[in-house]
């Protein structure tokens, strides 16, 4: 077990400084790896922010019921009661007299309201759920439309579906970019690889001439692979958080104009540490693939 | 321990190297394989470091038959020989030094062990003052003499050597062979590939002369 793990310290160090030994080289496939990371990791974080976003706005949505022309007092308070014992959240009345004062109020409107013959307006309720899922919306919508006196209850749930949808479709779009890039990820580790098995040609060859075993002589790759591709994904993780500091203020401007507090969400440390594993995991591979390929072609 | 029967090497293309060749080497011994250049020597010596499989016959190293050795086993065999070759196979990107420690990084040895077992191999070939130069800057005996460092580091229990004198003055490949024979001394089983053995003070060499491939009658 000692003896295990010292040889993966030395086949650690082995690769450090093979990576060190090329520092311009090892540079810029980190650069390429950060990159072909950084796209699909960048779609990521937008699209939890534009969650986060869907959510805060979806936090005022209202569910308005509308009574029938000329519904009596009872199957108001009918309304009422139903509302009291089973909905969650806020509710109001607003009785047809005050939606036509509110309506004469409005700019531009008073003359019209007082060339109508009568009030047209029907009694409504405006509730505020507390829980603003699109299930429960429609679920509300569907138990208001069926109380008796209700002839028409309204729900502000279409944009919501459609942020849904668009948000499905952003995620699956980043899972394909993310699959392509991981594809390309492999190529670059395969290709970087390969130069350093062949640069490591003469070491390998008397190596296996004084007893090495195909485990000594492929770990240290395995471990170049792995480190490029977890310190690519921490450069990817860096050039992230730099974007995000940059578009921190004309954001946080932009969203002041729309009367909101939201701000930009940074990459969370669970978010890189993912990202850092699956540049180890990729890299680990990619070598796996080169060491292979490159040492039968050496025999 | 090495017994070699019906030994035969054919290359691609259907030279044969080595003939139907049969011998025995004791443990201890100190032999020389010599012969006309084209003999054969190098072959049989790489057939011994199982470099190459035997064609027909069998070879047996230690105990093991190299004609159906298993790939797998092949590391852990060459760990109980000591090659040295006529190019010496250095590694000039490292020190004196690391080249000999690279025998012991591959069985895993603790760094302070390795470095004084390491120290020890380069003083018993007289370059420990010179263990931080890089071997390119060493002259040609003293590259040898490094070579047989690194292939003594292991305690191996037989050397094979491939011409270890071939482009050496006269001083230098007396050296090589003193070490070769101090070796064999401490039961060390030597095999010598040369076309110009050196007598050994007080021991006549078993020389094993080869003709085309087989033993010289």
């Amino acid at each position: 077990m000692k003896t295990w793990l010292r040889q993966h310290l030395a086949a650690l160090r082995r690769a450090l400084r093979r990576l060190w030994a090329a520092p311009l080289n090892t540079l810029l496939s980190l650069l390429v790896i950060g990159i072909a990371m950084t796209l699909p990791a960048a779609g990521y974080v937008l699209l939890d922010n534009l969650k986060a976003l869907g959510k805060s706005a979806a936090g005022v949505q209202q569910i308005s019921i509308f009574m029938q022309a000329g519904a009596g007092r009872e199957l108001v308070q009918g309304v009422e009661a139903h509302l009291e014992a089973n909905v969650p959240g806020q509710w109001h009345f607003v009785p047809r007299e005050t939606a036509l004062n509110r309506l004469k109020a409005t700019e531009g409107m008073a003359e019209i309201v007082a060339s109508l013959p009568r009030n047209p307006l029907p009694d409504a309720f405006i509730i505020e759920p507390r829980d603003a899922a699109p299930e429960t919306l429609e679920a509300l919508r569907a138990d208001f439309s069926a109380l008796p006196g209700v002839t028409h209850v309204q729900l502000d749930s279409a944009w919501i579906k459609r942020f849904d949808a668009f948000l499905r479709l952003g995620k699956l779009t980043v899972s394909l970019l993310a699959a392509v890039f991981a594809v390309g990820l492999i190529a670059v580790t395969f290709n970087t690889i390969r130069l350093q098995v062949l640069a490591q040609a003469e070491e390998i060859q008397v190596a296996r001439l004084i007893g090495a075993t195909d485990a000594f002589i492929r770990r240290p790759f395995y471990y170049s692979g792995a480190l490029q591709g977890a310190l690519g994904g921490l450069a990817a993780g860096l050039i992230i958080t730099l974007g995000l500091e940059a578009l921190a203020a004309p954001v946080a401007e932009l969203a002041s104009l729309y009367g909101s507090t939201f701000t930009l969400q940074g990459l969370s440390p669970l978010l890189l540490a993912l990202l850092t594993g699956i540049g180890a995991s990729l890299g680990w591979l990619g070598a796996q693939l080169s060491v292979s390929m490159a040492l039968r072609q050496m025999e | 321990m090495i017994v070699c029967s019906g030994l035969t090497k054919r290359y691609p293309g259907g030279y044969e190297a080595i003939k139907d060749l049969s011998f025995e080497i004791a443990g201890g011994d100190m032999v020389f394989i010599t012969g006309h250049s084209g003999a054969g020597k190098t072959t049989l010596l790489k057939l011994l470091s199982a470099i190459e499989r035997p064609t027909a016959g069998s070879l047996i190293v230690n105990g093991q038959n190299l004609a159906a050795l298993r790939r797998a086993a092949l590391p852990y065999l060459r760990r109980n020989l000591g090659l040295i070759f006529q190019d010496q196979k250095l590694l000039f990107d490292r020190s004196a030094l690391d080249n000999v420690l690279l025998p012991l990084e591959i069985i895993g040895l603790p760094p302070r062990e390795a470095q004084r077992r390491a120290r020890a191999a380069l003083d018993k070939v007289g370059l420990l003052d010179r263990e931080k130069a890089n071997p390119i800057a060493l002259s040609g005996g003293e590259q040898q003499r490094l070579a047989i460092a690194r292939a003594v580091v292991n305690r191996p229990t037989i050397l094979l050597a491939d011409e270890p004198t071939a482009n050496l003055d006269p001083d230098s490949a007396r050296q090589v062979f003193d070490l070769f024979s101090a070796f064999n001394q401490v039961r060390v089983t030597v095999i010598i590939a040369t076309h110009a053995p050196h007598g050994v003070p007080g021991r006549k060499p078993r020389l094993i002369t080869l003709d085309h491939g087989r033993l010289a009658p």
